[in-house]
Protein backbone atom coordinates (compact mmCIF):
# COMPACT_ATOMS: atom_id res chain seq x y z
CA UNK A 1 0.00 0.00 0.00
CA UNK A 2 1.21 3.77 -0.76
CA UNK A 3 2.18 5.66 1.92
CA UNK A 4 0.68 9.10 2.59
CA UNK A 5 3.20 10.80 4.94
CA UNK A 6 5.95 9.29 6.44
CA UNK A 7 6.70 10.38 10.24
CA UNK A 8 10.43 9.47 11.14
CA UNK A 9 11.94 9.97 14.56
CA UNK A 10 10.00 13.09 14.50
CA UNK A 11 10.22 15.69 17.80
CA UNK A 12 7.94 18.51 18.04
CA UNK A 13 7.52 21.10 21.06
CA UNK A 14 7.49 24.94 22.02
CA UNK A 15 10.35 26.91 22.26
CA UNK A 16 12.93 24.19 23.20
CA UNK A 17 10.83 21.90 25.59
CA UNK A 18 9.93 18.93 23.75
CA UNK A 19 6.39 17.61 23.67
CA UNK A 20 6.82 14.46 21.50
CA UNK A 21 9.59 13.18 21.00
CA UNK A 22 11.07 10.31 18.25
CA UNK A 23 8.15 9.53 16.86
CA UNK A 24 7.86 7.19 14.05
CA UNK A 25 4.75 6.28 12.04
CA UNK A 26 3.09 6.00 8.58
CA UNK A 27 -0.35 7.27 7.07
CA UNK A 28 -1.19 5.11 4.38
CA UNK A 29 -3.50 6.10 1.17
CA UNK A 30 -7.04 5.87 2.57
CA UNK A 31 -6.22 4.71 5.79
CA UNK A 32 -8.10 6.06 9.01
CA UNK A 33 -5.67 6.71 11.48
CA UNK A 34 -7.23 7.34 15.35
CA UNK A 35 -4.59 9.37 17.96
CA UNK A 36 -5.55 8.65 21.22
CA UNK A 37 -3.73 10.00 24.37
CA UNK A 38 -4.18 11.86 27.79
CA UNK A 39 -5.05 15.65 27.56
CA UNK A 40 -1.67 17.13 26.96
CA UNK A 41 0.13 14.37 25.43
CA UNK A 42 1.00 15.98 22.52
CA UNK A 43 -1.64 15.11 19.86
CA UNK A 44 -2.74 18.62 19.15
CA UNK A 45 1.30 19.31 18.63
CA UNK A 46 1.61 16.47 16.40
CA UNK A 47 -1.28 17.86 14.45
CA UNK A 48 0.07 21.38 13.99
CA UNK A 49 3.19 19.44 12.94
CA UNK A 50 1.70 18.01 9.85
CA UNK A 51 -0.20 20.50 9.02
CA UNK A 52 3.05 22.81 8.91
CA UNK A 53 1.98 25.46 11.96
CA UNK A 54 4.77 24.30 13.97
CA UNK A 55 8.36 23.17 12.30
CA UNK A 56 9.79 19.85 13.66
CA UNK A 57 12.77 20.00 16.46
CA UNK A 58 13.97 17.05 14.60
CA UNK A 59 13.53 14.22 12.09
CA UNK A 60 10.74 15.03 9.31
CA UNK A 61 7.38 14.54 8.30
CA UNK A 62 7.21 13.12 4.71
CA UNK A 63 4.30 14.26 2.40
CA UNK A 64 4.03 11.94 -0.53
CA UNK A 65 1.71 12.70 -3.65
CA UNK A 66 0.60 15.73 -1.24
CA UNK A 67 1.15 19.13 -0.74
CA UNK A 68 0.54 20.78 2.68
CA UNK A 69 -2.04 22.57 2.15
CA UNK A 70 -4.05 20.56 0.46
CA UNK A 71 -4.81 18.96 3.51
CA UNK A 72 -8.05 19.79 4.91
CA UNK A 73 -8.17 20.39 8.53
CA UNK A 74 -11.53 20.29 10.76
CA UNK A 75 -10.49 22.23 14.60
CA UNK A 76 -12.61 22.06 17.52
CA UNK A 77 -15.90 22.92 16.65
CA UNK A 78 -15.79 24.93 20.11
CA UNK A 79 -12.65 27.04 18.74
CA UNK A 80 -14.66 28.41 15.92
CA UNK A 81 -16.63 31.55 16.93
CA UNK A 82 -19.97 30.55 17.69
CA UNK A 83 -21.11 34.50 17.15
CA UNK A 84 -19.22 34.82 14.21
CA UNK A 85 -20.92 37.03 11.65
CA UNK A 86 -20.77 34.52 8.29
CA UNK A 87 -23.25 32.60 5.79
CA UNK A 88 -22.24 28.66 5.66
CA UNK A 89 -21.36 29.49 2.01
CA UNK A 90 -18.76 32.14 3.14
CA UNK A 91 -17.18 29.71 5.31
CA UNK A 92 -17.04 26.88 3.13
CA UNK A 93 -16.10 28.77 0.17
CA UNK A 94 -12.96 29.96 2.34
CA UNK A 95 -11.34 26.21 2.24
CA UNK A 96 -10.90 26.63 -1.53
CA UNK A 97 -8.55 29.40 -1.13
CA UNK A 98 -5.70 26.98 -1.43
CA UNK A 99 -6.23 26.55 -5.15
CA UNK A 100 -6.73 30.73 -5.34
CA UNK A 101 -4.02 32.78 -6.54
CA UNK A 102 -2.58 36.28 -5.30
CA UNK A 103 -6.08 37.29 -6.06
CA UNK A 104 -8.57 35.86 -3.48
CA UNK A 105 -11.14 35.64 -6.44
CA UNK A 106 -13.69 32.47 -6.56
CA UNK A 107 -13.92 31.22 -9.66
CA UNK A 108 -16.78 28.72 -11.35
CA UNK A 109 -14.70 25.56 -10.17
CA UNK A 110 -14.12 26.91 -6.43
CA UNK A 111 -18.10 27.47 -6.23
CA UNK A 112 -19.05 24.08 -7.59
CA UNK A 113 -16.43 22.50 -5.24
CA UNK A 114 -18.50 24.03 -1.93
CA UNK A 115 -21.71 22.93 -3.55
CA UNK A 116 -20.62 19.33 -3.99
CA UNK A 117 -19.02 19.56 -0.62
CA UNK A 118 -22.50 21.27 0.85
CA UNK A 119 -24.53 18.58 -0.90
CA UNK A 120 -22.01 15.77 0.33
CA UNK A 121 -23.00 16.39 3.94
CA UNK A 122 -26.48 17.46 3.61
CA UNK A 123 -26.11 20.91 4.73
CA UNK A 124 -26.88 22.57 1.09
CA UNK A 125 -30.19 24.01 2.42
CA UNK A 126 -28.27 25.78 5.12
CA UNK A 127 -25.96 27.25 2.49
CA UNK A 128 -27.60 31.04 3.23
CA UNK A 129 -28.01 30.64 6.91
CA UNK A 130 -26.08 32.43 9.22
CA UNK A 131 -23.53 30.14 11.32
CA UNK A 132 -24.52 31.94 14.14
CA UNK A 133 -28.12 30.44 14.03
CA UNK A 134 -26.87 26.81 13.55
CA UNK A 135 -26.67 24.29 16.24
CA UNK A 136 -23.41 22.56 17.40
CA UNK A 137 -23.74 19.65 15.21
CA UNK A 138 -24.37 21.65 11.87
CA UNK A 139 -21.28 23.96 12.51
CA UNK A 140 -19.41 20.81 12.67
CA UNK A 141 -20.59 19.89 9.63
CA UNK A 142 -19.75 23.32 7.93
CA UNK A 143 -16.46 22.64 8.86
CA UNK A 144 -16.09 19.40 7.45
CA UNK A 145 -17.52 20.96 4.10
CA UNK A 146 -14.79 23.33 4.45
CA UNK A 147 -12.09 21.11 4.61
CA UNK A 148 -13.40 18.89 2.01
CA UNK A 149 -13.01 22.12 -0.20
CA UNK A 150 -9.36 21.86 0.32
CA UNK A 151 -8.47 18.41 0.17
CA UNK A 152 -9.36 15.13 -2.01
CA UNK A 153 -6.88 13.27 -0.22
CA UNK A 154 -6.71 14.19 3.40
CA UNK A 155 -9.21 15.12 6.19
CA UNK A 156 -7.28 15.58 9.97
CA UNK A 157 -9.83 16.18 12.91
CA UNK A 158 -9.21 17.47 16.13
CA UNK A 159 -11.49 16.21 19.07
CA UNK A 160 -14.90 16.02 16.41
CA UNK A 161 -16.81 14.18 19.29
CA UNK A 162 -16.25 16.72 22.30
CA UNK A 163 -19.78 18.09 23.25
CA UNK A 164 -21.50 15.84 20.75
CA UNK A 165 -24.54 13.82 22.04
CA UNK A 166 -24.34 10.01 21.61
CA UNK A 167 -26.34 10.52 18.41
CA UNK A 168 -24.74 13.26 16.69
CA UNK A 169 -21.68 11.41 16.98
CA UNK A 170 -22.90 8.39 15.43
CA UNK A 171 -24.02 10.49 12.42
CA UNK A 172 -20.73 12.10 12.29
CA UNK A 173 -18.81 8.80 12.59
CA UNK A 174 -21.22 7.37 9.76
CA UNK A 175 -20.36 10.66 7.54
CA UNK A 176 -16.47 9.70 8.01
CA UNK A 177 -16.58 6.13 7.74
CA UNK A 178 -18.45 7.01 3.74
CA UNK A 179 -15.65 9.98 3.29
CA UNK A 180 -13.21 7.15 4.14
CA UNK A 181 -14.48 4.10 2.30
CA UNK A 182 -16.52 5.79 -0.89
CA UNK A 183 -14.52 8.81 -1.37
CA UNK A 184 -11.44 7.17 -0.84
CA UNK A 185 -10.27 10.10 1.95
CA UNK A 186 -7.65 9.26 4.40
CA UNK A 187 -8.43 10.50 7.93
CA UNK A 188 -6.71 10.81 10.98
CA UNK A 189 -9.05 11.65 13.63
CA UNK A 190 -7.36 12.79 17.22
CA UNK A 191 -10.00 11.20 19.87
CA UNK A 192 -10.81 10.35 23.37
CA UNK A 193 -13.88 8.48 22.04
CA UNK A 194 -11.87 4.67 22.24
CA UNK A 195 -14.81 3.00 22.14
CA UNK A 196 -16.13 4.08 18.45
CA UNK A 197 -12.61 4.37 17.28
CA UNK A 198 -12.62 0.73 17.70
CA UNK A 199 -15.41 0.57 15.36
CA UNK A 200 -14.07 2.70 12.54
CA UNK A 201 -10.43 2.85 12.91
CA UNK A 202 -7.93 1.18 10.64
CA UNK A 203 -4.67 2.10 12.42
CA UNK A 204 -4.72 3.72 15.95
CA UNK A 205 -1.70 5.79 17.10
CA UNK A 206 -1.81 5.98 20.87
CA UNK A 207 0.67 8.20 22.55
CA UNK A 208 2.10 8.71 26.21
CA UNK A 209 5.02 10.75 27.06
CA UNK A 210 7.70 8.97 25.23
CA UNK A 211 5.67 5.61 24.92
CA UNK A 212 3.93 5.57 21.52
CA UNK A 213 1.87 2.67 20.22
CA UNK A 214 1.31 2.32 16.58
CA UNK A 215 -0.44 -0.95 15.03
CA UNK A 216 -3.61 -1.81 13.73
CA UNK A 217 -6.16 -1.03 15.51
CA UNK A 218 -7.15 -4.99 16.33
CA UNK A 219 -3.56 -5.52 17.64
CA UNK A 220 -3.98 -2.64 20.32
CA UNK A 221 -7.20 -3.92 21.35
CA UNK A 222 -5.76 -7.57 22.26
CA UNK A 223 -2.45 -5.66 23.62
CA UNK A 224 -4.74 -3.89 26.13
CA UNK A 225 -6.60 -6.88 27.12
CA UNK A 226 -3.32 -8.86 27.62
CA UNK A 227 -1.78 -5.82 30.10
CA UNK A 228 -5.27 -6.57 32.06
CA UNK B 1 -30.55 75.69 6.24
CA UNK B 2 -29.01 75.41 2.53
CA UNK B 3 -27.23 78.49 3.25
CA UNK B 4 -25.61 77.29 6.58
CA UNK B 5 -24.28 74.35 5.28
CA UNK B 6 -23.31 76.08 2.27
CA UNK B 7 -21.28 78.40 5.28
CA UNK B 8 -19.93 75.10 6.77
CA UNK B 9 -18.32 73.98 3.69
CA UNK B 10 -16.59 77.59 3.19
CA UNK B 11 -14.23 76.89 6.00
CA UNK B 12 -11.51 75.55 4.54
CA UNK B 13 -10.92 73.65 7.73
CA UNK B 14 -14.43 72.21 7.94
CA UNK B 15 -13.39 70.85 4.27
CA UNK B 16 -10.33 69.33 5.93
CA UNK B 17 -12.01 67.73 8.70
CA UNK B 18 -14.95 66.39 6.68
CA UNK B 19 -12.53 64.71 3.37
CA UNK B 20 -9.71 63.24 6.12
CA UNK B 21 -12.85 62.15 8.23
CA UNK B 22 -14.54 60.46 5.92
CA UNK B 23 -11.38 58.40 4.63
CA UNK B 24 -10.21 57.48 8.02
CA UNK B 25 -13.88 56.56 9.21
CA UNK B 26 -14.05 54.32 6.21
CA UNK B 27 -10.45 52.72 6.74
CA UNK B 28 -11.21 52.42 10.43
CA UNK B 29 -14.58 50.21 9.92
CA UNK B 30 -12.78 48.42 7.41
CA UNK B 31 -9.50 47.35 9.37
CA UNK B 32 -11.89 47.35 12.96
CA UNK B 33 -13.99 44.58 11.25
CA UNK B 34 -11.02 42.10 11.44
CA UNK B 35 -9.60 43.39 14.73
CA UNK B 36 -13.35 43.03 16.81
CA UNK B 37 -14.25 40.23 15.26
CA UNK B 38 -10.62 38.43 16.03
CA UNK B 39 -10.83 39.63 19.69
CA UNK B 40 -8.31 42.20 19.31
CA UNK B 41 -9.94 45.74 19.79
CA UNK B 42 -7.74 46.48 22.26
CA UNK B 43 -4.76 47.11 20.26
CA UNK B 44 -6.43 50.08 18.84
CA UNK B 45 -6.90 51.62 22.41
CA UNK B 46 -3.33 50.81 23.17
CA UNK B 47 -1.36 51.88 19.96
CA UNK B 48 -3.50 55.37 20.30
CA UNK B 49 -1.74 55.77 23.58
CA UNK B 50 1.19 54.96 21.89
CA UNK B 51 0.77 57.95 19.30
CA UNK B 52 -0.17 60.17 21.94
CA UNK B 53 3.46 59.18 23.57
CA UNK B 54 5.39 59.68 20.29
CA UNK B 55 3.20 63.29 19.44
CA UNK B 56 4.38 64.73 22.29
CA UNK B 57 7.91 63.51 22.62
CA UNK B 58 8.24 64.32 18.49
CA UNK B 59 7.05 68.14 19.82
CA UNK B 60 9.56 68.61 22.29
CA UNK B 61 12.23 66.94 19.63
CA UNK B 62 10.85 69.85 17.13
CA UNK B 63 10.32 67.02 14.59
CA UNK B 64 7.18 66.40 12.78
CA UNK B 65 4.66 64.59 14.61
CA UNK B 66 3.03 62.37 12.18
CA UNK B 67 6.13 61.51 10.12
CA UNK B 68 7.81 60.54 13.50
CA UNK B 69 4.90 58.83 14.86
CA UNK B 70 3.39 56.28 12.26
CA UNK B 71 6.89 54.38 11.93
CA UNK B 72 7.03 54.44 16.10
CA UNK B 73 3.32 53.18 16.75
CA UNK B 74 4.14 50.35 13.73
CA UNK B 75 7.11 49.38 15.56
CA UNK B 76 5.01 49.03 18.75
CA UNK B 77 2.36 47.37 16.95
CA UNK B 78 5.01 44.43 15.41
CA UNK B 79 6.49 44.15 19.12
CA UNK B 80 2.52 43.63 20.50
CA UNK B 81 2.08 41.25 17.71
CA UNK B 82 5.08 39.16 18.40
CA UNK B 83 5.32 39.16 22.58
CA UNK B 84 1.28 38.23 22.15
CA UNK B 85 2.34 35.24 19.99
CA UNK B 86 4.99 33.88 22.39
CA UNK B 87 4.84 35.35 25.74
CA UNK B 88 3.38 34.60 29.15
CA UNK B 89 2.21 38.24 29.17
CA UNK B 90 -1.79 37.80 28.07
CA UNK B 91 -2.69 40.52 25.21
CA UNK B 92 -5.04 42.27 27.10
CA UNK B 93 -2.45 42.86 30.07
CA UNK B 94 0.26 43.86 27.41
CA UNK B 95 -2.00 46.69 25.92
CA UNK B 96 -2.86 47.57 29.11
CA UNK B 97 0.82 48.15 30.78
CA UNK B 98 1.77 49.94 27.18
CA UNK B 99 -0.95 52.50 26.91
CA UNK B 100 -0.57 53.45 30.49
CA UNK B 101 2.80 53.75 30.46
CA UNK B 102 2.94 55.67 26.82
CA UNK B 103 0.12 57.88 28.31
CA UNK B 104 2.53 58.14 31.10
CA UNK B 105 5.96 59.21 29.42
CA UNK B 106 3.81 61.70 27.32
CA UNK B 107 2.36 63.61 30.05
CA UNK B 108 5.38 63.60 31.64
CA UNK B 109 7.73 64.72 29.00
CA UNK B 110 5.40 67.33 28.30
CA UNK B 111 5.42 68.64 31.30
CA UNK B 112 9.08 68.80 32.39
CA UNK B 113 9.84 70.70 29.20
CA UNK B 114 7.23 73.45 29.83
CA UNK B 115 6.14 73.40 26.50
CA UNK B 116 3.38 75.38 25.52
CA UNK B 117 1.66 72.29 23.79
CA UNK B 118 -2.08 71.94 24.28
CA UNK B 119 -2.38 68.23 25.87
CA UNK B 120 -6.41 68.84 25.67
CA UNK B 121 -5.80 68.70 21.46
CA UNK B 122 -4.37 65.56 21.43
CA UNK B 123 -6.10 63.87 24.07
CA UNK B 124 -9.58 64.82 22.63
CA UNK B 125 -8.60 66.32 18.88
CA UNK B 126 -8.73 69.41 17.24
CA UNK B 127 -10.00 70.00 13.50
CA UNK B 128 -8.26 72.95 13.61
CA UNK B 129 -4.88 70.89 13.47
CA UNK B 130 -5.46 69.04 10.72
CA UNK B 131 -3.11 70.61 8.05
CA UNK B 132 -2.67 69.92 3.91
CA UNK B 133 -0.22 66.30 4.61
CA UNK B 134 -2.89 64.70 6.63
CA UNK B 135 -5.06 65.15 3.72
CA UNK B 136 -2.26 63.73 1.38
CA UNK B 137 -1.73 60.79 3.80
CA UNK B 138 -5.36 59.86 4.45
CA UNK B 139 -5.71 59.94 0.58
CA UNK B 140 -2.60 57.44 0.18
CA UNK B 141 -4.02 55.11 3.07
CA UNK B 142 -7.66 54.60 1.96
CA UNK B 143 -6.71 54.20 -1.38
CA UNK B 144 -4.44 51.44 -0.14
CA UNK B 145 -6.81 49.82 2.58
CA UNK B 146 -9.66 49.32 -0.58
CA UNK B 147 -7.66 48.20 -3.02
CA UNK B 148 -5.96 45.64 -0.33
CA UNK B 149 -9.40 44.71 0.59
CA UNK B 150 -10.75 44.53 -2.68
CA UNK B 151 -8.17 41.89 -3.71
CA UNK B 152 -7.52 39.96 -0.64
CA UNK B 153 -11.10 40.44 0.23
CA UNK B 154 -11.77 36.60 0.72
CA UNK B 155 -8.50 35.68 2.45
CA UNK B 156 -9.28 38.37 5.37
CA UNK B 157 -12.52 36.55 5.81
CA UNK B 158 -11.02 33.36 5.95
CA UNK B 159 -8.48 34.78 8.75
CA UNK B 160 -10.63 36.70 10.33
CA UNK B 161 -12.98 33.48 10.60
CA UNK B 162 -10.06 31.13 11.23
CA UNK B 163 -6.69 31.75 11.56
CA UNK B 164 -5.47 28.58 12.13
CA UNK B 165 -7.25 27.29 9.40
CA UNK B 166 -6.07 29.80 7.11
CA UNK B 167 -2.68 29.21 8.15
CA UNK B 168 -3.14 24.88 7.31
CA UNK B 169 -4.15 25.93 3.81
CA UNK B 170 -1.18 28.22 3.30
CA UNK B 171 -2.26 31.64 3.80
CA UNK B 172 0.65 33.84 5.02
CA UNK B 173 -1.04 34.64 8.38
CA UNK B 174 2.11 36.49 9.85
CA UNK B 175 2.25 38.54 6.81
CA UNK B 176 -1.36 40.03 6.91
CA UNK B 177 -1.05 40.70 10.38
CA UNK B 178 1.51 42.71 10.30
CA UNK B 179 -0.45 44.75 7.32
CA UNK B 180 -3.32 44.94 9.54
CA UNK B 181 -1.21 45.85 12.55
CA UNK B 182 0.35 48.77 9.95
CA UNK B 183 -2.74 49.92 8.92
CA UNK B 184 -4.48 50.18 12.30
CA UNK B 185 -0.85 52.57 13.52
CA UNK B 186 -1.55 54.60 10.27
CA UNK B 187 -5.21 54.75 11.03
CA UNK B 188 -4.52 55.59 15.06
CA UNK B 189 -2.36 58.59 13.95
CA UNK B 190 -4.46 60.56 11.06
CA UNK B 191 -7.05 60.04 13.34
CA UNK B 192 -6.00 60.67 16.26
CA UNK B 193 -5.77 64.53 15.37
CA UNK B 194 -8.88 64.52 14.49
CA UNK B 195 -10.96 62.72 17.38
CA UNK B 196 -8.24 62.74 20.09
CA UNK B 197 -5.99 59.65 20.94
CA UNK B 198 -8.29 58.38 23.80
CA UNK B 199 -11.01 58.49 21.56
CA UNK B 200 -9.97 57.34 18.03
CA UNK B 201 -9.85 53.52 18.63
CA UNK B 202 -14.11 54.27 19.00
CA UNK B 203 -13.66 54.93 15.18
CA UNK B 204 -12.54 51.51 14.93
CA UNK B 205 -14.95 49.41 17.39
CA UNK B 206 -18.51 50.97 17.03
CA UNK B 207 -19.08 50.84 13.62
CA UNK B 208 -18.20 46.86 13.70
CA UNK B 209 -20.01 46.39 16.78
CA UNK B 210 -23.37 48.08 15.45
CA UNK B 211 -23.82 46.30 12.67
CA UNK B 212 -22.88 43.05 13.79
CA UNK B 213 -25.92 43.33 16.05
CA UNK B 214 -28.07 43.72 12.76
CA UNK B 215 -26.52 41.56 10.01
CA UNK B 216 -25.13 38.05 10.25
CA UNK B 217 -23.31 37.65 6.73
CA UNK B 218 -19.44 38.69 6.81
CA UNK B 219 -19.87 40.60 3.26
CA UNK B 220 -22.87 42.91 4.83
CA UNK B 221 -21.29 43.11 8.21
CA UNK B 222 -18.42 44.63 6.16
CA UNK B 223 -20.14 46.88 3.85
CA UNK B 224 -22.60 48.28 6.56
CA UNK B 225 -19.76 48.96 8.98
CA UNK B 226 -18.33 51.25 6.38
CA UNK B 227 -21.69 52.97 5.56
CA UNK B 228 -22.45 53.41 9.40
CA UNK B 229 -18.92 54.71 10.17
CA UNK B 230 -19.52 57.17 7.22
CA UNK B 231 -22.92 58.43 8.45
CA UNK B 232 -21.69 58.82 12.30
CA UNK B 233 -18.98 60.74 11.73
CA UNK B 234 -20.60 62.93 9.01
CA UNK B 235 -23.52 63.27 11.56
CA UNK B 236 -21.19 63.95 14.30
CA UNK B 237 -19.19 66.62 12.51
CA UNK B 238 -22.14 68.60 11.65
CA UNK B 239 -23.53 68.45 14.88
CA UNK B 240 -20.28 69.06 16.35
CA UNK B 241 -20.15 72.67 13.92
CA UNK B 242 -23.93 73.46 14.70
CA UNK B 243 -23.77 73.03 18.33
CA UNK B 244 -20.03 73.86 18.90
CA UNK B 245 -19.45 70.76 20.95
CA UNK B 246 -15.80 68.80 20.81
CA UNK B 247 -15.69 66.54 17.35
CA UNK B 248 -14.32 63.46 18.53
CA UNK B 249 -16.72 63.53 22.01
CA UNK B 250 -20.01 64.28 19.38
CA UNK B 251 -19.21 61.46 16.80
CA UNK B 252 -18.49 58.78 19.71
CA UNK B 253 -21.92 60.13 21.36
CA UNK B 254 -23.73 59.59 17.77
CA UNK B 255 -21.65 56.39 17.69
CA UNK B 256 -23.24 55.04 21.01
CA UNK B 257 -26.37 56.28 19.84
CA UNK B 258 -26.33 54.10 16.68
CA UNK B 259 -25.01 51.13 18.84
CA UNK B 260 -27.83 51.38 21.12
CA UNK B 261 -30.56 51.75 18.42
CA UNK B 262 -28.92 48.55 16.58
CA UNK B 263 -28.92 46.71 20.38
CA UNK B 264 -32.75 47.11 21.23
CA UNK B 265 -33.32 46.12 17.32
CA UNK B 266 -30.98 42.78 17.82
CA UNK B 267 -33.07 41.96 21.17
CA UNK B 268 -36.33 43.02 19.39
CA UNK B 269 -36.16 41.42 16.50
CA UNK B 270 -33.71 38.36 16.58
CA UNK B 271 -33.80 36.89 19.99
CA UNK B 272 -37.01 35.94 19.49
CA UNK B 273 -36.29 32.22 17.29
Amino acid sequence: MKKLIEVSNLTLGYEGRKIIDKLSFDLYENDFLCVVGENGSGKSTLIKGILGLIKPMNGKIQYNDLKQKNIGYIPQETTVSKHFPASVYEIVLSGTLNSVGLLSFYNNEQKEKADNALKKLKIYNLKDKSFADLSGGQRQKVLIARALCATSKLLILDEPSNNLDYNSRKKLYEILKELNEIDCISIIMVTHDLDHSNLIGKHLLSIKEDDFYYGTVENYVKVIHHDR
Amino acid sequence: MIDSIIEMFSYTFMQRAFIVGILISLCAALVGVSLVLRRYSMIGDGLSHVAFGSVALATILGIAPIEFSIPLVIIVSFLVLKINNNSKISGDSLIAIISASSLAIGTFLVSIKGVNIDINSYLFGSILSLDKSDMIFSVILSLFVIILYIISYNKIFAITFDDTFAKSIGINVNLYNMIFSTLCSIIVVLGMRLVGSLLISSLIIFPTLTSINIFKKFKTVVISSVIISIITFTTGLTLSYYIATPTGATIVIVNLIAFIISYIYSILFQKKK
